[in-house]
């Protein structure tokens, strides 16, 4: 497992309390899981994913996630309606571990409060707290 | 040191079944056709399934290779914690396999079926002396499904008081069968931390019993090989807000003869015959899982019961209260016969006996290895300890890498990352019928694996090395799950 | 004792380096109020040599074959088991062993698993099969569940010819939960009658046994095209496995999951258990399938290997949410009926298929000659209903002490049909066997 000092944390996307990170993209969301979660998670063998249409609220489980020994309810950082889910990862599950904020996606919000975003950390704030923790 | 108990020797590889073989092989005596060929419906009869034909040879050599790759009781010491991996006598295997006991059917009328009710009758007065409780019922096919059972019975009791309650208490240290168990009856389980010496506090039970929840599910000792002391006042407090005590009676094989579980406070709990009465595990199963009970629930056991009606032995049904059937049948009546078995070449003195060996096997392993092993829990221990792999951090050596170079070594390894309170946890349950010599050859084992893992961490992370098979892909085999061929 | 190997010496000196001076001292942690200070109320201990004795005594009272002749079937078949089979099953390293979660040294256990699974899936017509289940009715239970966890709807349709003792499990399952239970009454021709799925709505799955327990053959195709319609899921069940040597399998006609029991193939009767309970479903299904699985993997050396897998559904990881609560599965009987399954072979599962179905018609065609009715006319494997006159209990008794034991009385489980008896005959009942218990209920 990485280092503190090795974990991969974009700017350009918010942290929830839980690793999942949140990206704007115009009018929309798209969440992910962070390099913290891939790497304690290890080889991620299965993802189950909402469908298109599912609403949530922020903090609702909206998706599990499997190692060959764990699973891992992943909450949604923003409250919205899915618009689109990353169907690749049925297939290959391991994009996760390999592109956490790339190809490994989960979904895509059609958020209903975009203000929710200042709500999570920055990537400074998220390593900070990592470091604390430790 | 000794030499290894684990070398390599020369095991043969084996395709599958079907990899094997050739149409029109037989490995089965056909028996004498008496009777005329009727002719079939097309409609309803299918191309039959698509078995190899192999010979009685083929097969015989089939499972005999198959079987060389395995490691049971009878190859080496196995100490599963919590799984109680006991030797399995063999006269228990003759007595389930007269032929009176495996033809039995179970419809014919019970006066023609004396012998086996009488066995079921009398391992049910058995295991109440031995639990202290008033009735057993042994449908339940393995401990988990008597667990069910037993929150059958506790959702039933609170139905016939009036009340539903949603809720169940489960020690952080419990096994994964009681959530599960409680889950599948509808409750809810809340977590309760065990304290810092690894038992439950009253403390915490009382501030987390309330009207709504249907009771606790204790697990005594526990999975830390553990005594929950403060148990009668924990059960004080569930039954003073009209809440049941659930024992998982797994780790019985602690204190045969020393505590009776209904003389503490449990209501209603459950036995495994594969760990506590010595019948073998067969790879995975057949257990038997019986469900013991205080008087107050007796009402409620599942149907049919064996009872004496003046003088043989019948199948009742009339209780209006049973939470009706878990099972097809009476239960796993085989491996009723072997407990039986057990239990009568025993006796009291041997089932006692039997424990404080367990518990001084498990103390000495405890004592010899803390210098090696870190030991989270430094108290006298019960028929089970519980180690990490916390001295080991520093050279990156892990409570896995450690079990699976044990094997080269000649031993199965003990529980893994079980339970979870413990971070790494190994937990060793040697049983009382492993011998000071083998249990000293074990201990020798993993203390030069521990001097391995300052050497040379990468034997460790390498093992095994002298198996069958190298460690295997898991990921991919749940990635892209292969299971049929 | 032969199972404890300590000697005094041993104790003492265990004792020594554990700190205390007797055995009775390891049990300082066991408050006094907790400890029972008395013996314990057994019988004394038997030598190996009474325990023959004693339980010889018991097994020889018991009516089995060859003395007496059974006719009954209903959930526990009398077949023929191979000496190859008991041989192997004997096998300490597969007796002795436990769940193969150290799969490196499991190898032997995990193969013939695997193996199970393939050639369960095989005579069941489906994709995937469990590596084990406790019996037919807990399978057929937890594939109900299954089925409502795929669909999220909460109720389910159960044919009343399903085993009234299978029922009777579904029902205490059941009866914790909000779900709900419906029941689909059968034709005069021994058939379920699925004419009123149309007007039940929101159902998880429907349950029919084939053949059932009338020993009728269901026409599991036509349901399934209704049940389908209703986009609920076919949940189909068996108790006579042997069956599928010859009918065609659940999965050939459209069954998406399969619940039932295994016991006829290569276990012993043995008083109702251990049996075998088979689980089967469609492939995309199989992350809701309760119960261990074994896949084929490799190791680090490119090796063919097994391991058990998708353990995330189970309790020891998922706990209050896995798909059950269970842990110790069934596995030796599951490798008995492998060993079985491979040792009667494809051609030779037919044979004896046909030589059950063959024998059973026999006995029917003798009875119906008799002048006693045979009420339900529709194919059958090998068991079928007749309706004896009445007081028919008389001759029941007397052919009980001839040693024949003529059926099962159905009036116990179905009121409306008194004088009715499931008869069964396997390839263990001769023609010698079956005139004679004709020749007796004629007297």
């Amino acid at each position: 497992m990485k280092e503190i000092s090795e974990l991969i944390l974009p700017d350009d996307v918010r942290y929830a309390e839980d690793h999942e990170w949140a990206r704007r993209e115009d009018d929309t969301i798209r969440v992910g899981l962070d390099d913290y979660a891939q790497d304690q998670l290890g080889d991620i063998v299965f993802v189950e994913l909402p469908q298109v249409g599912d609403t949530f609220k922020q903090g609702d489980e909206f998706a599990t996630v499997e190692s060959v020994k764990a699973v891992c309810e992943c909450y949604l950082p923003v409250s919205g309606k899915i618009i689109a889910v990353n169907t690749a990862l049925e297939e290959s599950p391991e994009l996760v571990n390999t592109g956490p904020y790339g190809d490994g996606w989960f979904v895509v919000v059609n958020p209903g409060d975009l203000s929710e975003l200042d709500t999570l950390m920055t990537n400074t704030a998220c390593l900070e707290k990592l470091k604390g923790a430790a | 040191m000794k030499a290894s108990l684990g070398t390599s020797g020369l095991i043969l590889n084996e395709p599958f079944l079907w990899e094997k073989g050739k149409k029109g092989r037989h490995g089965f005596s056909l028996p004498r056709r008496d009777v005329e060929p009727c002719p079939l419906n097309a409609e309803l009869t299918g191309q039959g399934p698509d078995f190899p034909d192999l010979s009685e040879v083929d097969i015989v050599r089939h499972y005999t290779r198959l079987a060389q790759w395995n490691f049971g009781v009878d190859t080496g010491m196995y100490p599963l914690g919590s799984c109680t991996m006991k030797y399995n006598p063999k006269t228990n295997e003759k007595q389930a396999s007269l032929p009176g006991f495996s033809g039995a059917h179970p419809l014919v009328p019970a006066s023609l079926s004396q012998g086996a009710l009488k066995v079921i009758f009398e391992l049910c007065q058995y295991l109440n002396e031995i639990t202290g409780m008033d009735a057993t019922a042994l449908q339940p096919a393995a401990g988990a499904h008597g667990e069910l059972t037993g929150m059958f019975i506790i959702h039933a009791f609170h139905k016939k008081q009036g009340t539903q309650r949603s809720k169940i208490i489960v020690p952080d240290t419990a096994h994964g069968t009681n959530p599960a168990s409680a889950a599948l009856c509808g409750y809810h389980p809340v977590a309760v931390a065990s304290n810092e010496q690894g038992i439950l506090s009253v403390e915490a039970i009382a501030a987390t019993m309330d009207a709504d929840t249907a009771g606790i599910m204790v697990t005594n000792p526990n999975t830390l090989g553990l005594f929950e002391e403060n148990i009668q006042k924990i059960a004080a407090i569930v039954h003073a807000k009209g809440g049941l005590v659930y024992c998982d009676g797994a780790n019985l094989n602690a204190v045969m003869g020393v505590v009776k579980m209904g003389d503490i406070g449990i209501d209603v709990m459950q036995l495994n015959l594969h760990k506590t009465f010595s019948t073998p595990h067969g790879g995975g199963g057949p257990g038997s899982g019986p469900v013991c009970v205080k008087k107050q629930l007796e009402p409620f056991l599942p149907i049919p019961r064996v009872v004496e009606k003046n003088g043989p032995y019948i199948l009742a049904e009339d209780y209006p209260e049973s939470i009706g059937k878990v099972a097809a049948f009476y239960g796993a009546f085989n491996v009723i016969i072997k407990a039986y078995s057990y239990i009568r070449s025993m006796g009291a003195k041997n089932l006692k006996k039997a424990s404080q060996l367990a518990v001084l096997n498990a103390n000495y392993i405890k004592e010899m290895l803390k210098g090696t092993l870190h030991l989270p829990f430094d108290r006298p221990c019960m028929h089970e300890c519980v180690f990490s792999d916390k001295h080991q951090a520093a050279q990156k050596v892990t409570t896995l890498d450690m079990a699976k170079r044990l094997m080269d070594y000649g031993f199965h390894p003990p529980t893994i990352y079980f339970p979870l309170v413990v971070h790494g946890a190994i937990m060793v349950e040697p049983t009382e019928t492993e011998s000071k010599e083998d249990i000293d050859q074990f201990i020798e084992a993993f203390k030069t694996i521990a001097s391995e893992a300052r050497e040379d961490p990468d034997k460790l992370h390498q093992a095994p090395k002298r198996c069958k098979v190298k460690r295997l892909d898991e990921v991919t085999a749940a990635r892209k799950p292969c299971l049929a061929g | 004792m032969r199972y404890l190997p300590h000697t005094a010496e041993d104790i003492f000196s265990m004792l020594r380096v554990v700190g205390v001076n007797k055995l009775d001292d390891l049990f300082s942690t066991v408050p006094n109020d907790c400890r029972f200070k008395g013996d314990l109320n057994l019988p004394e201990a038997l030598s190996e040599w009474e325990l023959n004795d004693h339980m010889a005594a018991l097994a020889n009272n018991m009516a089995v074959s060859p003395e007496y002749k059974l006719f009954v079937g209903a959930g526990s078949y009398q077949h023929f088991i191979p000496a190859s089979v008991s041989y192997l099953l004997g096998r300490s390293e597969f007796v002795t062993s436990y769940t193969p979660y150290q799969p490196e040294m499991s190898q032997g256990t995990l193969q013939a698993i695997y193996e199970y699974q393939t050639l369960a899936a095989r005579l069941l017509g489906m994709e995937v099969a469990t590596a084990s289940h406790y019996d037919g009715a807990t399978s057929l239970a937890e594939a109900l569940l299954m089925a409502i966890r795929i669909t999220k709807r909460t109720k389910v349709a159960v044919s009343s010819l399903i085993h009234p003792l299978y029922r009777r499990v579904i029902q205490t399952y059941f009866e914790p939960t909000s779900y709900e239970i419906l029941q689909l009454p059968y034709l005069n021709s021994g058939v379920t009658d699925v004419s009123g799925l149309d007007r039940m709505d929101d159902l998880a799955a429907v349950a029919i046994q084939s053949p059932n327990f009338f020993g009728c053959i269901e026409n599991l195709q036509a349901a399934g095209d209704k049940v389908h319609d209703q986009k609920a899921l076919l949940v189909a069940s068996f108790t006579e496995a042997l069956a599928y040597g010859l009918l065609k399998s659940p999965g050939s006609q459209g069954a998406d999951i399969v619940g039932g029991e295994g016991q006829s193939l290569g276990i012993p009767c043995s008083f109702g258990g251990p049996a075998l309970g088979m689980l089967a479903s469609s492939k995309q299904y199989m992350r809701s399938l309760p119960g261990r699985l074994v896949g084929k993997t490799k190791d680090l050396d490119g090796k063919r290997g097994f391991v058990l897998t998708l353990a995330t559904r189970e309790q020891h990881i998922r706990r209050e949410k896995a798909t059950s609560n269970i842990c110790t599965n069934n596995s030796l009987c599951a490798l008995a009926a492998a060993m079985y399954m491979a040792s009667v072979g494809g051609t030779g599962i037919r044979e004896l298929a046909r030589l059950n179905h063959d024998k059973a018609e026999y006995l029917k065609r003798e009875l119906k000659k008799a002048g006693f009715a045979i009420p339900f006319a529709g194919p059958t494997f090998n068991e079928f209903v007749v309706e004896f006159p009445s007081g028919f209990e008389d001759t029941y008794q007397r052919l009980l002490e001839k040693k024949i034991v003529a059926g099962l009385s159905l009036a116990a489980y179905y009121p409306e049909l008194s004088n009715h008896y499931l008869l069964c005959v396997t390839e263990t009942r001769s023609k010698d066997d079956m005139d004679a218990l004709v020749r007796e209920v004629k007297a």
